[in-house]
């Protein structure tokens, strides 16, 4: 897989699969402490302490097994591979917590990739689950910004009509782009000042390095 | 957020989308499912899905219920998109990307004619 966000969909999909009736999605990017931190959170049929072990171990997967495949074990890869970390948390009967936190700036971290893809895909998919997606900003300086979108009141309105009328698709895709893409483009100006504060220090002279 | 704007925007786009659909709804139940796991997603599914749902967007198609399954152990046919038109059996197409999608949308969900040359033969 080549972005985080087709991971969080992967780590979504087995949350549906576990019977679960509300699932979020959170991502944080958080440039003061420079990492990136993703959970998905369910309240699923959950796993027993073994199983939790076993399915972060690329070889325990099987035919048998269900809802677990390369997916954990290949983002905890991605996680640690990025000096992060990777946790299962989970509990039978009461659902499962998988956070995988990455150091944003470092260089074999994957790129966040298409996130609004990634919630539009999950909540059209899973019509019947209740859906949260986060996704918030952390600048330099601490100031947070956060897009937070919780079906609810969606579905509500909408009643019995399906989210995939085309009117309704064009509706929702559109706040969940929206939403999304305001927070990208406040965080791409950021890290381009960023990086002009910082190639003029070096070219004034400065020695200081970019750790 | 616009929260609250949005949603009396809804409201507007609820009775605009009821009304076209009785004005035009696909005879019968049309089903689009989209293998989504994690073979599938690793193959491009999400695109695959993306795709399907553009189409309904800027073609208009009312009445199609959009949907995901697990692996179904093709995993070298991934992304794998399968079609049911009303009682029909089931039609499994292999490696459908963008372009696929479009083929399989206008000639099969739209006008009943599945799209031969990506069916997975087994």
């Amino acid at each position: 897989m080549r972005e985080i966000a087709l991971h969080l969909l992967d780590i979504a999909e087995n949350s549906a699969a576990a019977e679960s009736r509300n699932i979020s999605i959170e991502v944080h990017e958080d440039l003061l402490s420079d990492r990136l931190s993703t959970c998905v959170v369910d309240d699923g049929r959950g796993m027993d302490l073994e199983t939790v072990q076993r399915v972060q171990d690329p070889f325990y997967t099987t035919r048998t097994t269900r809802n677990v495949g390369l997916g954990i074990p290949l983002l905890k890869l991605a996680a640690e591979m990025a000096e992060g970390s990777f946790r299962l948390k989970s509990e039978p009967g009461k659902g499962t917590r998988v956070e995988a936190i990455f150091r944003h700036s470092h260089m074999d971290r994957m790129p966040l990739g298409d996130i609004s893809a990634t919630f539009l895909t999950a909540l059209i998919s899973h019509p019947d689950i209740h859906w949260t997606f986060v996704y918030r900003a952390t600048d330099k300086n601490g100031n947070m910004s956060d897009f937070v979108f919780d079906d609810m009141e969606l579905k509500t309105e909408l009643g019995d009509l399906s989210l995939t009328e085309p009117e309704v698709l064009t509706f929702v895709r559109g706040m969940l782009e929206e939403g999304i893409e305001a927070l990208t483009r406040k965080r791409l100006t950021e890290l381009e000042n960023l990086f002009a504060t910082e190639n003029a220090a070096q070219s004034s002279g400065s020695t200081r390095r970019v750790q | 957020m616009p929260a609250i704007k949005s949603l009396e925007e809804l409201k507007r786009v609820r009775e605009e989308a009821l009304q076209k659909k009785q004005l035009k709804a696909t005879p019968g139940n049309v089903q689009v499912i989209v293998a989504m796991g994690t073979c599938g997603i690793a193959a491009g599914a999400r695109d695959t899905m993306k795709s399907v749902l553009n189409y309904i967007e800027s073609e208009k198609v009312s009445g199609v219920t959009v949907t995901q399954t697990g692996c179904i152990g093709l995993c070298e046919q991934e992304p794998i998109l399968q079609v049911v038109l009303g009682d029909q059996p089931k039609v499994m197409y292999g490696k459908v990307d963008a372009q696929v999608v479009q083929k399989i949308m206008k000639q099969h969900v739209q006008n009943g004619q599945p799209v031969k040359e990506y069916i997975i033969q087994m």
